[in-house]
């Protein structure tokens, strides 16, 4: 199947803005907001993360505290913000770890074929056939729990999609007139790849990192929360929820907080995404 | 053969190799972990006497394909080693806990397929309400965690309104009733974010279906909407909805794991993760694989379905 890639004008549509849609401003806005949260976190922090105060012990909410106490009389709003910024940390690195090596496989196998695709994406097809969140949890039996074991694990599953999608949006750039035409003139394979398909085909790769950014907060909550990711004293938002389970009826606000942080963020990153689609991915705005 | 009857075989065929790959992979985790693995498995029991003598059961001691072939070979024979600590058979713990986790995942699909088919038609069918409330549900089930809305169903269920036991589990046979209400909640969780994924591609499968000249054709012919939606629209739009449901009952496998551990459910997946906290390897070998089989046997499943619900697929692997 062809589909055409409409021309995209590079230059004069910048003016206007990438973002066309509402949702993806507000999803802009609201990410700048929490990545300013996570990176000045001790400058925004109310409270020492890990100040003890015995009589605050699983204390509710109140104007000083506002999301309440843990059971070590800890304040759960400046916990959360320092939590925030382990697990963000994680999913952007995770996702760029991804992106950095998935996009120049699938570019190469998109835009060579033949043996190279076979070579690369047979083990990339693999990965994918099985379940995403054993396959971390496996590589983390090997090497062994840690926030940054969780890093490598989300990128080795992120990895295969994110290539996946560079192979297909390659596939159809490879094929059109003026790649052919830059082929015909002799110019060399590799600066084919880096001036005209690279630019052209990376922008689904880049929506989909941005939605997939947001899901590796998820996973990052998971596996902490199985005692798999981050390891105390290092707190991740999955740590946390872990920590509150068993006070979670006297004191449900440990365990709201954060799995709230978790929601807000991926929805900011799902909206940016989907926002930038209608620039980036063209063909994919109707899905 | 038959075109259907090729595209069946090729397909199981194609399974061949990503069994053999990911039980290399499987094979090759215990010889991963960083350092010596039996060091790490006995901890503080490791006497170099204790050590050489798991060594020898694990066949550490010979060359590594040699390794491979016996316990690949055991494979084939249900034999997935011993547990070091329990010194139970690997197959026991696995044949003992898969039923849970089959049944977690099965139900919790159903459940999604059962909510989230008939609401993405329905959203196609007739814009109004229903498009909006499942606009909103597909929103909630992208931004909600599996194991926190599970945290939450907790709270509210067993703690609050206390109608619901917050963890623990009852065998199906042994009382139904029971079993179901200790699965009840769990299956909520696991089954949201699915349940609003299924009713996305349902939307997205029936607004095309329904968009397309032959509809139109129906409905000049004057056949009731109803009918046109559920016996014409439906069944076209069925593959991609079968297509999503097999890729999905992965996440559903993987989202096993976390929700076994909350709800301290006796499955394969809470048992892949006591047994890293124990550095118990084979039996993280041993559940790790078969999770990964269940997965590939759901795809290989779905894919000779997706072909016969729809030809075309069948002409384009034939050719």
């Amino acid at each position: 199947m062809s589909v055409a890639i409409p021309n995209v004008p590079a230059r004069t549509s910048r003016r206007r803005g990438i973002l066309t849609s509402r949702k993806g401003r507000v999803g802009f806005a609201i990410l700048l907001a929490l990545i300013a949260i996570a990176a000045f976190a001790p400058l925004i922090a109310p409270h020492d993360p890990n100040a003890i105060d015995a009589a605050r012990i699983l204390a509710p909410p109140d104007l000083a505290h506002p999301f309440g106490s843990d059971a070590l009389g800890r304040d759960v709003l400046s916990r959360v913000i320092y939590a925030y910024r382990v697990s963000l940390g994680v999913a952007v690195g995770s996702t760029l770890l991804a992106f950095l090596f998935g996009v120049p496989l699938g570019l190469y196998a998109g835009y060579h074929g033949g043996w190279v695709d076979t070579l690369i994406m047979r083990p990339i097809d693999m990965v994918l056939a099985l379940p995403a969140l054993l396959l971390a949890v496996a590589l983390i039996a090997i090497i062994g729990p840690g926030s940054d074991v969780a890093l490598l694990a989300i990128a080795v599953i992120y990895l295969p999609i994110l290539a996946r999608v560079v192979r297909s949006s390659t596939l159809v750039v490879a094929s059109q007139t003026y790649v052919e035409a830059a082929r015909a003139r002799g110019t060399p394979s590799r600066r084919i790849i880096t001036r005209h398909v690279l630019p052209n085909a990376i922008g689904p790769a880049i929506v989909q990192a941005t939605i997939l950014m947001g899901f590796a907060l998820q996973i990052e909550a998971a596996l902490s929360f199985l005692g798999l990711g981050a390891q105390p004293p290092t707190s991740s938002l999955g740590v946390m929820l872990a920590d509150g389970r068993d006070f979670l009826t006297q004191a449900p606000w440990i365990e709201i907080f954060p799995g709230v942080a978790i929601a807000i963020t991926v929805l900011a990153f799902n909206f940016f995404g989907d926002g930038l689609r209608t620039r980036l991915d063209p063909r994919g705005v109707a899905r | 053969m038959s075109p259907r009857g090729r595209f069946i075989v090729r397909r199981l065929l194609l399974a061949i190799p990503v069994i053999v790959v990911m039980s290399v992979f499987v094979f090759l985790m215990i010889h991963l972990v960083p350092g010596d693995p039996v060091q790490t498995m006995l901890g503080f029991r490791a006497t170099p006497h204790n050590v050489a003598t798991v060594r020898e059961q694990l066949g550490l001691d010979r060359p590594l394909l040699a390794q491979y072939l016996t316990w690949a070979g055991g494979l084939l024979h249900g034999d997935f080693g011993q547990d070091f600590i329990s010194h139970a058979p690997v197959s026991t713990l696995l044949a003992q806990r898969l039923p849970v986790t089959i049944e977690l995942t099965l139900l919790s699909m159903t459940l999604a397929v059962l909510v989230g088919v008939p609401l993405g038609v329905r959203a196609a069918a007739r814009p109004g309400a229903v498009r909006h409330l499942s606009e909103g549900l597909v929103i909630a089930g992208i931004a909600i965690a599996d194991f926190w809305l599970g945290i939450m169903l907790v709270l509210l269920f067993a703690g609050i309104w206390q109608v619901l036991p917050p963890s623990g589990y009852v065998p199906l046979l042994k009382d139904p009733i029971q079993n179901l209400r200790y699965l009840a909640l769990p299956v909520v969780s696991l089954a949201f974010g699915e349940t609003a994924y299924i009713l996305r591609t349902t939307r997205g499968a029936m607004d095309e279906v329904l968009g397309t000249p032959y509809i139109s054709f129906l409905r000049a012919k004057g056949i009731r909407e109803r009918r046109i939606v559920y016996r014409h629209a439906l069944r076209n739009a069925a593959a991609p909805i079968v297509t999503v449901v097999g890729i999905q009952f992965g996440v559903l496998l993987g989202g096993a794991i976390v929700i076994e551990s909350l709800f301290a459910l006796p499955g394969v997946g809470r048992l892949i993760v006591t047994s890293i906290q124990q550095r118990n390897y084979v039996v993280v070998q041993g559940g790790v694989l078969v999770v990964a089989a269940l997965f590939i046997l759901v795809t290989l499943l779905t894919d000779v379905l997706v072909g016969w619900l729809d030809p075309r697929i069948e002409e384009g692997a034939a050719a």
